[in-house]
């Protein structure tokens, strides 16, 4: 593994708690399983204090977290950086009037969706998930934010698996990971 | 530190006011208690945390498990805060490698609740968070895998209870805390 921020410390605690399972969820897929992360308690710790440090003072008043695992890291940080927790969730989970927003999977196409109302225009967002594939799905958050007026600053994950070029799919969207897996 | 519990937290009101009900979902006649807008209130987000962690952090509690998906949002702060490991609890297929699982009733039907293999061990004690009681089918099921691993379940820790469906009384005779309630 490299890692991104390879001066800090904390960052090869951080990547050795994390746990790769063969061939799931289905062959010739390598996982990288963060649980086992969330079970280290100074390891979790400080996986989450290196995104309060990045974001702190930055005046951002919106992490947005991809469900499911991007509901585990986002409140963290938003709770230390005294901005609101916006929840994008596959569709039909959220109560009340939603927006949409498609993105390409292998086979066929998924959807997120967000509260209408959870975020004003000109506000400055995080989008959160715990890893970033293709890019998919951060790039379906990052429109939808967009779409209502939002500037997401950047999109933060734990994990980057590099060679899926997920990076270069969310364009000007900057990206900051702990962990490049490749 | 349930809502109708003698004196109450100042902080406790400022929290019920930002949750907002949204009749007829999933479907006609639920009212359904969504928390999202309590999220978008930093104030009364750290207020919930915090009445949670002033409650649980001198009690030695190893793990909190959380119930997907939104014991995924209460779960993790409390457990950073005072020093516990998190242990998500999912629905089938969702955690890669070894899981053991429990099922319970669905009004129609039945589902499962899984948790890993090893993530909790004997002689752990544990904290179950969600962010809502009904009639407490899923946190029995929780409960009961925590129990099965020789885990000692603690309490239950819930934002909102709704008190006529007495999900209170299955669970097994273990506490539950609450900080609101909807009649």
């Amino acid at each position: 593994m490299a890692f991104e921020d390879g001066t800090d410390p904390r960052i090869p605690k951080i990547a050795s708690a994390i746990r790769v399972i063969p061939n799931f969820p289905k062959p010739g897929i390598m996982f990288q399983d963060i649980t086992t992360l969330l079970l280290d308690t100074q390891a979790f710790k400080d996986t989450i204090d290196l995104f309060v440090e990045r974001y702190k003072g930055k005046d951002i008043s919106v992490v947005a977290g991809v469900e499911a695992r991007g509901f585990i890291f986002g409140p963290p940080i938003a709770l230390a950086i005294g901005a609101k927790f916006v929840p994008m969730r596959k569709p039909k989970k959220l109560p009340g009037e939603v927006i949409s927003e498609e993105y390409s999977l292998e086979y066929g196409t998924d959807k997120i969706e967000m509260h209408v109302g959870a975020v004003q225009p000109g506000e400055r967002a995080l989008v959160i998930d715990d890893l970033i594939a293709t890019g998919g799905t951060l790039c379906a958050a990052i429109r939808l934010l967009e779409r209502v007026g939002v500037k997401v600053v950047e999109c933060a994950c734990v994990i980057e698996l590099a060679e899926l070029k997920g990076r270069e799919k969310l364009g000007e969207t900057p990206l900051f990971v702990l962990v490049s897996s490749t | 530190m349930s809502a109708k519990a003698g004196q109450e937290d100042p902080r406790i009101d400022g929290i019920k006011t930002k949750i907002r009900v949204v009749p007829h979902f999933p479907k006609k006649g639920i009212m359904f208690q969504d928390i999202t807008t309590l999220l978008l209130d930093p104030k009364a987000f750290k207020d919930t945390i915090d009445l949670f962690v002033e409650r649980y952090r001198d009690r030695n509690i190893s793990v909190v498990a959380g119930i997907e998906a939104r014991g995924f949002i209460f779960g993790p702060p409390i457990a950073l805060a005072i020093g516990a490991k998190f242990v998500p609890l999912r629905k089938p297929k969702k955690l890669p490698g070894e899981t053991i699982f429990e099922e319970y009733e669905l009004e129609y039907g039945r589902d499962r609740l899984e948790m890993h293999v090893g993530a909790v061990e004997s002689g752990d004690t544990a904290l179950v968070v969600d962010d809502l009681i009904a009639t407490g089918g899923t946190l029995c099921a929780a409960m009961n895998l925590l129990e099965r691993v020789g885990a000692q379940v603690v309490e239950c820790a819930c934002v909102i209870e709704l008190p006529e469906l007495k999900g209170r009384q299955r669970l097994k005779g273990k506490p539950l805390c609450v900080l609101v309630e909807y009649r």
